[in-house]
């Protein structure tokens, strides 16, 4: 795994591209994640809501932030995700994450590295943004 | 609407096992395809003693209940009106297929913006271990769009 030492304030993680949101992606997410909110898998029930179709969870997008971040350091080295929605993740997106390191410091004789995270769509538009601390050695 | 003497209310916890087919369909459905989070033996290899829990999957396991959007309902938030505004992890120790996880929850917080045509809830739930092992924190935040 990268080492504290190897890591620079500047630094970009490898780039993570998934592939298009289909209805399949939000139904296979609602079972496995246990999200089963009819917005999501049921476009009756979002017309009744007022939107046009059903929409991605945002926990989808979440979860490929965590493939990011599991794909650069090992998953007990994540100390801390705390993100924001900033918009709705329409059916058929494809999510771009990326991660870049804002700030490296200690804290409790831990290393640490703070990056801040995002999840974009095809069109650049951002559906989440926030930070995560990664404990590095 | 929801309504700030709710703040500090208990929701009743939840228990959930972390299954190893459950994180295995998972990793399917966020398209996983580093071995470790679908192979017991990969996951041995990595120093853990099985398939580890994803940072995201402790949201997932909370709503192993029946109705998970039934306390949001019952506080004035309904289902078809709200939206995840934020969400925190914070991660004291490892999680793996096997163990057993307590969810408890309160709402931290209510607050309202644009006269209220926005309200959002707070909620804050301690993660604890079959072993009493404090594991993870979560905040949600969730928006209420009246």
């Amino acid at each position: 795994m990268i080492g504290f030492d190897e890591v620079q304030v500047g630094d970009e993680l490898p780039v993570l591209h998934t592939k298009m949101i289909s209805r399949t992606t939000l139904a296979l997410f609602a079972g496995a994640s246990g999200d089963h909110n009819p917005m999501h898998i049921d476009i009756d029930f979002a017309k009744k809501a007022g939107m046009n179709d059903v929409f991605a969870h945002g926990m989808l997008s979440v979860a490929y932030l965590g493939r990011l971040l599991t794909g650069w350091v090992a998953q007990n080295a994540i100390k801390k995700i705390d993100v924001r929605f900033t918009s709705i993740t329409q059916l058929f997106a494809e999510i771009t994450c990326s991660a870049i390191v804002k700030e490296k410091f200690e804290r409790d004789g831990s290393k640490l590295v703070l990056l801040l995270i995002d999840a974009k769509d095809q069109n650049g538009d951002i559906k989440i943004s926030g930070s995560a601390e990664i404990a590095l050695n | 609407m929801l309504n700030t003497s709710d703040i500090g209310k208990v929701f009743p916890s939840v228990t959930a096992a972390v299954e190893i087919g459950r994180l295995r369909f998972f990793a399917k459905a966020i398209g996983e395809n580093n071995p470790i989070y679908t192979d017991e033996a990969a996951a041995k290899d990595a120093g853990y003693e099985s398939l580890p829990l994803p940072p995201s999957f402790f949201f997932s396991l909370k709503m192993d209940v029946p109705n998970p959007f039934e306390n949001y309902e019952k506080v004035g938030a309904s289902l078809a009106k709200i939206l995840h505004a934020n969400q925190a992890f914070v991660y004291h120790q490892s999680v793996i297929a096997g163990d057993s996880l307590t969810f408890d929850s309160h709402i931290a917080d209510i607050y309202h913006k644009k006269a209220g045509a926005l309200e959002f809830l707070v909620e804050k739930t301690k993660v604890s271990n079959q072993r009493g092992q404090h594991v993870a924190d979560m905040t949600t935040t969730l928006v209420v769009r009246n």
